[in-house]
């Protein structure tokens, strides 16, 4: 560095980043915010850890044969990306950030309710991910994330234990956070917060906490007994036995299906929170988009036997399980609709964090609605295990759950760091994103549609020109992900200072300033009126 | 495992009256009651998972089961509910003497409810000897007379996996307590925390469980001898 | 959360209650009674269970959110258990076919 920025010195005021210094001062905070960022880091390195087996696997299916690996380096590759980003990024993604970060301040509270438990969640999690990423660099795993037995129980000899135990340990991490949120959302409101005052993104958080709690037990005892009876050579799941893969499957399935729900709904709740910023205007149907989270928490454990329509689950079942399926969509659809409705006549502002909300509701829209196709019987025996299946929840947990946690994070940057990142490179690498990401995966749809199946290492040469696309589209993916990476870092020292509300929005956490002190508020606040009072005004960028 | 919250729960709540994000010690009593009730709805779930398996070989092998749960010691089981249900009213006493401020009393209760505790895991280790000593253990020693051996061994799986996940909330029960009583011995203690009722809480989930592993193990198949 | 003092005398009631209660669900499993005899086993440990929330838990005189909390877990239980069984319960059927 020749040049030394010319700024004025300023005595900044006491905050919660420079309230104590020293690693100690992190690793033993109790602090939300600082928890927060903890988890930030470690969600983050997790998320380049599993974007680069993405990279392995694109890099293989840009030919049709298979001449990069083995047919069985091929297979842990996708298994650990599927591990890494879905039980280690997308489930704490936003709540374990931003709703821990943001929870309390939103509901005027000085902490969560157990901030000691809060931090000891994020160690769990920690040691979780150093447990699976162990097991990944000792030989790694070739079961798929799904973890499906009798292969996982008897036949692997891969760690599939000691990814168990990863996995198992990060769930207890999860199940903390969310009672953390619960008591907290219940117990440490601000005077005059009601629950329909509350902001969309609590009520989101809420309803996911609801499934954390109830759902993640289930695996935690479905991944147990795969690990005892690998280790102890108990008769659960082994068909020689008289045991029943199927049940695997739905135990398996009781809590992933709802999983899909704990990564979109804190994502829902980000993008209520962007949609009435940016176009200033006041939520359409707020009751209804506040309890259709609480639906969607419901209902999502009512569909899990989707997934099993070719396993040899009863034919009833499945016609149930499918008219479920659908009934789910229902209350996804009134969110989509009622944010349509907000843009309407709004004074919209095209700011980073509204282009990742646009990203988000297109995006999550098409991914929603092929969930409809797979969701009929008669379709899902077509295209299940196919490609049409991993586009389907690509564009639900990335095109959904990434895009809105990269706009939630555009958009309280300033608050959680007292600065504003560059808009000009934060806009170009939002569409950068969304260019990559449809090349990715649109002609994954295709693909699946055509009848590629998933998980093989080598393709017939005629599907090669889709391939060669979404693998040339995952680079581009790849960069947009990569300069965001780069800019926020640059912009935590270089970067404008942020006013305590830049965007001019109206929930408490604009109300204290950026960063806020250690205790959030100086004067606990005082709750008055309802959520999202925007006067349609433009906001005055400060 | 879930059991891993528990114990920084329970020192969570060890220290200091008031802590600095509540604004009194009702609310912080509320969050700290209403946290457990929350962990015991994931500990539902969680023995929920081994239920549900469980009730659905019970009702495909329906006379395996009964079989191999003949071959369970019930005077042992029922002389074990019986020492748990004690232990329950042995904790429920220490919280009404914690509640009224009585050390002694509360003392004397918790090691009682400790001391029951162990007898409990330790006629559960009796009966997990003999299953060994009769190769009813799960795995290539496994052996049954009788019919579907093969179905046997799932039963006794389950026996296994359902008692033994019991057994291990039971000894980090009893290590909680431990840490309880020294804190009322030692530090003297504190009538208006709650560390003693939401422990409480724990325990008797704990014997609620056992309340419905007792018929579903041990009652099966008697009446069909 | 209660800040209700129980008297010492009621834990012993509800502690005979139990111990009286697997007395007789012990009794009942040596009769043969077909298929109920899993009925009456649940029921009567369904009972003791309610018992010991309801008095040594205290939630008989707990806030209405503890007892929702509750009735949720129970709810969700029963929705893993019942799906479930439903799967397998309805696997034997004959397929539609033709009788359409
Ligand atoms: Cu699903």
């Amino acid at each position: 560095m020749s040049t030394v920025p010319v700024e004025p010195v300023v005595e900044a005021p006491r905050n919660y980043l420079n309230a104590s210094y020293g690693v100690k001062s992190w690793l033993l905070t109790t602090d939300h915010k600082r928890i927060a960022l903890l988890y930030l880091v470690t969600i983050t390195i997790l998320f380049f850890l599993g974007g680069a087996f993405a990279v392995m696997i694109r890099l293989e299916l840009a030919t049709p044969q298979g001449d990069l690996m083995t047919p069985d380096t091929y297979n842990k590759m996708f298994t650990l990306h599927g591990i890494i980003m879905v039980f280690f990024f997308l489930v704490p993604s936003i709540p374990a950030t931003l709703g821990n970060f943001l929870v309390p301040m939103m509901i005027g509270a000085r902490d969560m309710a157990f901030p000691r438990i809060n931090l000891l969640s994020w160690y769990v999690l920690t040691i979780g991910a150093v447990i699976s990423i162990s097991a990944a660099v000792m030989g790694g795993v070739d079961t798929g994330w799904t973890f499906y037995t009798p292969y996982s129980t008897t036949y692997s000899n891969t760690y599939v234990t000691l990814m168990a135990v990863g996995i198992f340990i990060a769930g207890f991490s999860s199940i903390l956070t969310g009672l953390n949120f619960i008591v907290t959302i219940h117990t440490m409101r601000a005077p005059g917060l009601t629950w329909f005052r509350m902001p969309l993104f609590i009520w989101s958080h809420y309803a996911t906490a609801i499934i954390i709690m109830l759902g993640t037990p289930v695996i935690a005892i479905t991944l147990l007994l795969v690990g005892a009876e690998r280790t102890l050579k108990l008769g659960i799941f082994d068909p020689a036995l008289g045991g029943d893969p199927i049940l695997f499957q739905h135990l398996f399935w009781f809590y992933s299906h709802p999983a899909v729900y704990i990564m979109v709904l804190p994502a829902m709740g980000v993008v209520s929170e962007l949609i009435t910023c940016f176009s200033r205007k006041r939520i359409f149907g707020y009751s209804f988009v506040a309890l259709s989270s609480v639906a969607i928490a419901i209902l999502s454990f009512l569909v899990w036997g989707h997934h099993l329509f070719v396993s040899g689950q009863s034919v009833y079942a499945g016609m149930i399980f499918s008219l479920l399926s659908f009934m789910v969509a229902v209350p996804s659809a009134i969110k989509v609709f009622n944010w349509t409705a907000t843009l309407y006549r709004g004074s919209i502002s095209y700011d980073t964090p509204m282009l990742y909300a646009f990203g988000f509701i297109g995006l999550f829209t098409i991914g929603g609605l092929t969930g409809l196709f797979v969701a009929t019987m008669a379709i899902d025996l077509h295209v299940h295990d196919t490609y049409f299946i991993i586009a389907h929840f690509h564009y639900i947990m990335v095109g959904g759950t990434v895009m809105a946690y990269m706009g939630g994070l555009h958009y309280w940057w300033p608050k959680m760091t007292g600065r504003m990142y560059p808009e000009g490179w934060a806009k170009f690498s939002a569409l950068v994103l969304f260019v990559g990401f449809n090349l990715t995966f649109f002609p994954q749809f295709i693909l699946g549609y055509l009848g590629m199946p998933r998980r093989y290492y080598a393709y017939p040469e005629e599907f090669q020109v889709l391939n060669v696309m979404s693998s040339a589209g995952a680079t581009i993916l790849g960069v947009g992900y990569l300069i965001p990476l780069v800019y926020l870092f640059w912009s935590m020292r270089y970067g404008e200072r942020a006013s305590s509300n830049p965007w001019g929005a109206t929930s408490l956490e604009w109300q204290t300033p950026s960063p806020p002190p250690t205790e959030n508020f100086t004067v606990t606040p005082v709750v008055t009126e309802e959520a999202y009072t925007y006067s349609h005004e433009a906001p005055e960028h400060v | 495992m879930s059991d891993t919250a528990t114990v920084p729960a329970l020192q969570e709540h060890v220290h200091g009256p008031l802590k600095h994000q509540f604004d009194d010690i009702a609310q912080q009593h509320e969050a700290d009651t209403l946290g457990m009730w929350l962990f015991l709805a994931t500990e539902v779930m969680f023995f929920g998972g081994m239920f549900t398996g469980y009730s659905i070989y019970r009702s495909q092998y329906h006379e395996a089961f009964a079989a191999a749960s003949n071959h369970l010691d019930l005077l042992m089981g029922t002389i074990n509910t019986g020492v748990l249900i004690g232990s329950s009213l042995t904790m429920a006493m220490a919280v009404h003497a914690a509640a009224l401020g009585r050390r002694r009393a509360l003392i004397i209760c918790l090691i009682a409810t400790m001391v029951l505790g162990c007898g409990f895991l330790g006629i559960k280790a009796y009966e997990y000897h003999h299953k060994f000593v009769e190769n009813l253990v799960p795995g290539p020693n496994f052996h049954f007379e009788g019919n579907s051996a093969r179905e046997t061994e799932v039963f006794y799986s389950f026996y296994f996996a359902m008692t033994g996940l019991h057994a291990i909330h039971m000894i980090i029960g009893v290590g909680i307590l431990a840490v309880l009583t020294f804190y009322a011995w030692w530090r003297g203690f504190h009538p208006q925390n709650k560390h003693i009722e939401i422990t409480g809480l724990y325990w008797h989930f704990v014997d609620i469980v056992w309340i419905f592993l007792f018929p579903l193990l041990y009652l099966v198949g008697h009446h069909e001898k | 959360m209660s800040d209700h003092i129980v008297p010492i005398r009621t834990y012993f009631v509800i502690f005979m209650t139990l111990l009286i209660f697997t007395l007789i669900t012990v009794g009942v499993a040596l009769v043969d009674l077909g298929r109920f005899n899993v009925v009456v086993a649940l029921a009567i440990a369904g009972i003791k269970a309610t018992l010991v929330v309801l008095f040594f838990m205290h939630v008989r005189w707990s806030s209405p959110l503890t007892k929702i909390f509750i009735a949720a877990s129970l709810f969700w239980l029963a929705i893993l258990l019942g799906f479930t069984a439903a799967d397998y319960i309805s696997r034997a059927w004959t397929p539609l076919g033709l009788s359409w």
